[in-house]
């Protein structure tokens, strides 16, 4: 029972990675990650059953912890650039940002619609 | 085998390899599919159902010991924290102009803009408050 849980969550994990590599815009890999990430978690805890040691949930509950927040640092950092306080960031600079922004989504947006073209 | 730890363990079975089936399919979705949403859509399918379902599995085969509540603890915490990181690349990657395709016929509705430094985007493209969508 155990060992079909490690081997589906090892194939899952190989998709995963696959679209992390390969995803055209930021968000497929942010999303990519977090979900690899809960993939590790949960990949812990049955390998940790199927060896008979399940002394390694402590490692998954770090692993849960870190995951979610580096989830979030990520997205933050993308939108504001910057990880501390946001009130941190000089005038001028948002609107700046904003268009950069802009300009880098609407390019990836048309290359997924010719991939679904063709 | 008593009956009892028998039907504990066929319950622990179907727990275990229908969560691992979950898992798949929210990574085989997240691989094929062909656009960023429907992507996050198959990602909330191992965050939901399969921590839920392994996370159960995995404690009704430990028992009533330490290990029942560290499952406990991070399922708990998984399910919790999954769908509000799904939510936050959700919300980051509308708020940055990617938008979901929309069937022929249909009029899209733009949200509107949020602007948490106080100072207003120039607002170039009439998109209303939030009391105003879906007016449009």
């Amino acid at each position: 029972m155990f060992i079909v849980a490690t081997i589906a969550i090892f194939g899952g994990m190989i998709f995963v990675l696959i679209r992390a590599f390969s995803g055209p815009t930021m968000y497929d890999r942010v999303l990519a990650v977090n979900l690899f990430g809960t993939h590790t978690v949960l990949l812990i805890g049955v390998m940790g059953f199927l060896f008979g040691r399940p002394d390694f949930l402590d490692i998954a509950l770090l692993y849960a912890l870190i995951n979610f927040v580096g989830t979030i640092a990520v997205l933050k950092f993308f939108r504001y650039r910057a990880i501390g306080d946001i009130t941190q960031i000089p005038d001028g600079m948002a609107d700046q940002i904003a268009d950069s922004m802009r300009g880098q989504m609407s390019e990836p947006r048309a290359t997924s619609e010719g991939e679904k073209g063709a | 085998m008593s009956t009892g730890a028998l039907i504990i363990e066929v319950l622990s079975w179907i727990c275990i390899t229908s969560g691992a089936f979950f898992v798949v399919v929210g990574a085989f979705g997240s691989w094929r599919l062909e656009d960023f949403w429907a992507r996050l859509h198959a990602a909330s399918v191992t965050d939901s159902g399969g921590v839920i379902l392994m996370t159960i599995g995995m404690c009704l085969q430990a028992g009533l010991t330490l290990v029942t509540v560290k499952l406990l603890i991070i399922g708990i915490f998984l399910f919790i924290t999954g769908p509000t990181a799904t939510h936050a690349v959700a919300n980051a990657a509308l708020m940055s102009g990617l938008r979901p395709r929309v069937a022929k016929g249909l009029v899209p509705v733009e949200p509107a803009p949020l602007e948490p430094s106080g100072e207003p985007e120039k607002d170039d493209d009439d998109t209303g408050d939030f009391g105003k969508v879906g007016t449009s």
